[in-house]
């Protein structure tokens, strides 16, 4: 298609990256690679590139050396021109990191969070393009609702 | 299997609800139950266990499995409302170290009341609503589509190709 752009669908294990993958048709048709924390979802996203990435969150801070250089691995492997994410703590960084190189940057709040936004979406208004909330009565200025994966 | 699957979820360990679910298992020889038990430190002695197991797999216990129990995450309740199962869940507590925060308990209360969807409110109910839910399923989760609203989709899209 014209207009084709690289896109990078980024997001934690568990419910993040099953949240993810309900968003596909979002970018079909464009070129995308995946990134996740289990290997083993390379089969579900098929013919798309799968990159992985070891996990961190506010429990295991101490690991964000490791988080971190990945994040950065799988950003200059994938040369994004667009990121999408539906958290959690490492995406974040991957669109601090991308802040400069003028990524746009989309932040989806998980739907697990129904009645404040996500610790990492809290801060992810500083560091993304846009902010979405899945849940109505959580849109305020600067994060909006655009609808929910369910 | 055609007997209960039971998950907590690959990020975090949820002893409470495994050995909940193995002494339930122990009290119910005659129905198998299988427990994916992630990073937990109780090994279940009564139901067949396993640490972690390929999504695929995952899945198809799901879908084989005649009642899907579960810690309120959005993994296991995609995955139960995707193969029209119901689910049991039992929500993860901050207070107990069970996860970082109490997003489970609003999970329970703004997700939890689709039909097929059932919440437990201690170990106790778990074990009591999991007898029940086997004896009489119940509605199941209405079927939905593969992926979210083209609504939804579409301004994701818009935002992509701006």
């Amino acid at each position: 298609m014209a207009g084709k752009k690289r896109i990078l669908a980024i997001a934690s294990g568990g419910g993040h990256f099953v949240q993810l993958l309900r968003l596909r048709p979002a970018w079909a048709g464009h070129d995308v690679a995946y990134a996740t924390v289990h290997a083993d979802m390379e089969a579900e996203v098929a013919p798309a590139r799968l990159l992985t990435f070891r996990d961190v969150s506010r429990a295991d801070w101490w690991r964000l050396p490791l988080t971190l250089w990945d994040i950065a691995t799988i950003l200059i492997r994938v040369r994004p021109q667009v990121i999408v994410t539906t958290g959690a703590l490492p995406p974040l960084l991957a669109l601090a990191l991308a802040k400069p190189f003028g990524v746009r940057t989309l932040w989806v709040d998980s739907i697990a969070n129904s009645e404040v936004l996500s610790g990492s979406g809290g801060h992810a208004g500083k560091v993304a393009s846009q902010v979405v909330t899945q849940w109505p009565h959580l849109a305020q200025p600067g994060v909006d609702c655009w609808g929910s994966v369910l | 299997m055609n007997g209960v699957f039971v998950s907590v979820g690959s990020m975090m360990p949820f002893d409470r609800l495994v050995q909940a679910m193995d002494e339930w298992a122990a009290a119910h020889p005659q129905v198998p139950v299988e427990i994916q038990i992630g990073r937990g430190s109780y090994e279940p002695r009564h139901a067949k266990w396993l640490r972690l197991m390929p999504v695929a797999d995952y899945r198809a216990r799901v879908e084989g499995a005649r009642l899907f129990v579960a810690h309120a995450g959005m993994g296991s309740i995609i995955a139960a409302i995707e193969a029209g199962k119901p689910l049991l869940m039992l929500p993860r507590l901050q207070a107990m170290g069970e996860h970082n925060t109490d997003h489970q308990l609003a999970t329970a209360v703004n997700v939890g009341n689709r039909p097929g969807l059932h919440v437990a409110g201690d170990v106790d109910d778990l074990k009591a609503r999991a007898s029940a839910l086997l004896a009489d399923t119940g509605t199941p989760p209405a079927p939905i589509a593969r992926f979210a609203d083209p609504a939804f989709t579409d301004r994701i899209r818009a935002f992509i190709e701006a």
